[in-house]
């Protein structure tokens, strides 16, 4: 006679998880805590407006135009003048030491173009390492630019002055093209902890059972792998989405985050993304002998993530082999799936290359976990 | 007709298992009859728990074979885990349950008809109706035991593995403990017991002895006692830690132990043993044969383990 997967076996066990759950106050916390912590660490440090950027000028035009531009630059509590320029390569030696976090260049013929109503270009070399330094510094520049222009451009200029930007400001970012800022980090923090949360839970919730001798109970009743195994995850499905929502609400109604595109659809694909960070868990508690082991291979796990993601650092900027790596972590998908949908509005049409690798990923694991689990105590 | 001859409940042989180098289980056979109370004594570490583990399928063997409720111990342990009832040696309910939870929960895995029914009626019996919120992990020890015991009955096993379940139990407990286990025995329940306990192992109606993961010594408490073929004195006089010492030096003394004023001394050969009296022993102390009791022979059927084992 063969005993199949039993329902009721299953429901006994998810029951029993929630209780667990409930009353173990450190998991509880960390469910909570996680997210809410991360968001402070994250979102409101950056948030923070740095102010006196140490920034450099190289001027090749010597106008009206530019002296006044520079004055009010000074005069502003965002940049702080630190030299003066004379070649680019000069500028681009700052910005790589580090000296300077921007360079304004005023390319030759500036004011004369200007004046001829050619919209001439300002060139900003930014140092876009910390993204909401620059963002907010650069925004400045922008209102600067323009209110100078308004003043200086007089008399029978007058007429530039109503056009949109007589001059225009273009920013160079290097290190980090993509401007990784707030809007960028916050979605992102879905992803990352998920990705904390759900790997350490599950890992530790299973390992629990071994090094209390529970487990050795549990196997000498007649549940099977699989009702242990989903029993354990279907719990966390659900904290996962109550960390979820908490992210997103934050992100909405704190930050501010223009949401583009459908949540639905998010909420929808977040459950592959999930599944797929509770079987890491899993494999690792059929690893780990206890649960501190079960805690450090989650960190092994979750730097990696939080590193080669594009979380921290910009994927494109990221040496080649590192991006390799990084295409493996189901957390660089979602970082993809989430800003796609949250930040462009993308559908499910150009969501779908980022979905089946953690499908993939999630499948491999959970193979390996499933055929791991001890139904024996050898 | 059948009933002269049943089944056994347990029959198993040759069960060896090992864990890297080290051999917890050496070829051990058992045979075990139905309603038997059955117990299972060894000195720490000597592989009782891994035996029992191996019964329920826990533990798959390295070797032997053999029958569990009449299943096959290799191939059916999944069948067997529903007919036994598996008290571990370490409490291994969830302490982050309550009393009512924990049952509930086996009831549920078990499949047990009438859930409710038999949760509650199981906390009447252990008289525990009133605390069934309480968390399992602030019972006493005693009360664990209690609790796991009727845990593991919850599903109406066959056979019933209790690992030390007395250990750290105090005395009247202990008593009404074997007085449960004696009752259901009556009913027709086979159990199979592990302890350390003299007076426990003389409540069992066959025991087996293992040390160093092999059977030293199997049958009724009498069979055993017989076939250990001890001879034990009992000596009586003044000095008696002196004398223990020079009479353990001497080779037909396997164990001397000191016993209030008096000491019992154990050895083989009857003969050896006096000569060895009348040369240490002073005037003023005395001999008399005694019978041996279990803990004289388990106490030397470790020592010969050790002698050919170690
Ligand atoms: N999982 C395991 N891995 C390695 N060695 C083990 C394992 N389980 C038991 N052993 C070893 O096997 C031997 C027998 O252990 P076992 O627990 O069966 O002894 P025991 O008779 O139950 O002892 P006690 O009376 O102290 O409970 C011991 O030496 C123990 O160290
Ligand atoms: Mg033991």
């Amino acid at each position: 006679m063969r005993f199949g997967f039993s329902i009721t076996r299953f429901a006994a066990i998810v029951a029993k998880e929630f209780i667990q759950m409930r009353r173990d106050r450190l998991t509880f916390a960390m469910v909570l805590g996680i997210p809410l912590l991360q968001l402070v660490l994250f979102g409101f440090a950056i948030n923070s407006d740095p102010k006196h950027l140490p920034t450099a000028v190289l001027v090749q035009d010597h106008s009206v135009f530019s002296r006044s531009l520079i004055e009010a630059m000074k005069r502003s509590d965002y940049f702080q003048l630190t030299s003066v320029l004379t070649s680019e390569e000069e500028a681009r030696d700052r910005i790589r030491l580090g000296e300077a976090q921007f360079v304004l260049q005023i390319p030759v013929d500036f004011a004369r173009r200007l004046l001829r109503g050619e919209r001439p270009e300002l060139l900003m070399l930014a140092d876009a390492t910390d993204p909401a330094a620059t963002s907010s510094a650069l925004g400045i520049l922008n209102d600067l630019l323009r209110r100078t222009l308004d003043r200086e451009l007089r008399g029978p200029n007058e007429w530039l002055r109503s056009r949109v930007g007589a001059a225009r400001l273009i920013i160079h970012a290097s290190y980090n093209p993509e401007r990784i800022s707030q809007y960028n980090i916050v979605p992102g923090l879905m992803g990352v902890v998920l990705t904390m949360t759900m790997v350490l839970i599950t890992a530790l919730a299973i390992t629990r059972e071994s090094e209390r001798g529970t487990m050795e109970n549990l196997l000498s009743t007649p549940v099977r792998p699989l009702e242990v195994t989903l029993g354990k995850i279907i719990p966390y499905i659900l904290v996962g989405y109550i960390q979820a929502s908490l992210i997103l609400a934050a992100a909405r109604f704190i930050f501010q985050v223009p949401v583009a595109g459908s949540v639905p659809l998010l909420m929808v694909v977040m459950i592959v993304f999930i599944i797929a960070n509770l079987a890491i868990g899993i494999t690792f508690s059929t690893i780990a002998r206890n649960q501190l082991q079960a805690m450090q291979m989650g960190f092994f796990f979750f730097l990696p993530s939080i590193l080669l993601s594009g979380f921290m650092f910009p994927f494109r900027g990221m040496p080649v082999w590192a991006q390799h790596l990084g295409e493996i972590l189901p957390l660089t998908h979602f970082l993809r799936i989430v800003r796609g949908i949250l930040l462009k509005g993308n559908g499910p049409r150009e969501i779908a290359p980022e979905v089946w690798p953690i499908a993939l990923f999630a499948v491999g694991v959970l193979m390996v976990g499933l055929k791991r689990f001890r139904r024996t105590l050898d | 007709m059948e009933a002269a001859d049943p089944k056994p409940i347990i029959d198993v042989r040759d069960v060896t298992k090992s864990f890297g180098s080290k051999i917890a289980v050496n070829r051990i056979a058992m045979r075990v009859q139905p309603g038997e109370i059955y117990g299972f004594l060894g000195p720490n570490g000597s592989g009782k728990t891994t035996f029992l583990r191996m019964l329920c399928g826990l533990l798959t063997p390295d070797e032997g074979e053999g029958t569990c409720l009449g299943l096959d111990i290799r191939r059916q342990a999944a069948e067997i885990k529903r007919h036994v009832g598996y008290m571990t040696q370490r409490f291994s309910y969830y302490e982050d349950l309550s009393i009512h939870e924990n049952l509930d929960f086996v009831a549920r895995v078990y499949g047990i008809p009438q859930r409710r029914r038999a949760v509650d009626a199981a906390l009447d019996r252990l008289g525990l109706s009133a605390r069934r919120k309480q968390l399992a992990g602030q019972l006493s020890g005693g009360w664990k035991q209690r609790l796991a015991l009727a845990a593991s009955l919850l599903h109406q096993p066959k056979l019933l593995l209790l690992d030390e379940p007395t250990a750290g139990v105090d005395p009247k407990a202990r008593r009404d403990f074997w007085e449960e286990i004696h009752r259901l025995a009556d009913e027709g329940l086979t159990v199979l017991i592990t302890t350390h306990y003299m007076d426990e192992a003389e409540r069992c109606h066959r025991l087996a002895y293992i040390a160093y993961g092999r059977l030293m010594a199997q049958g009724t408490v009498q069979e055993v006692v017989a076939n250990a073929a001890l001879v034990t004195y009992r000596i009586a006089g003044a000095r008696q830690s002196a004398a223990a010492e020079r009479l353990r030096s001497a080779p037909a003394i396997t164990q001397a132990v000191a016993f209030g004023r008096s000491l019992h001394v154990s050895g083989h050969d009857r003969s050896a043993m006096e000569a060895v009296f009348r040369d240490v022993l002073g005037p003023d102390q005395t001999w008399e044969p005694i019978p041996s009791d279990l803990e004289d022979v388990f106490i030397s059927l470790m020592r010969r383990a050790e002698d050919n084992f170690k």
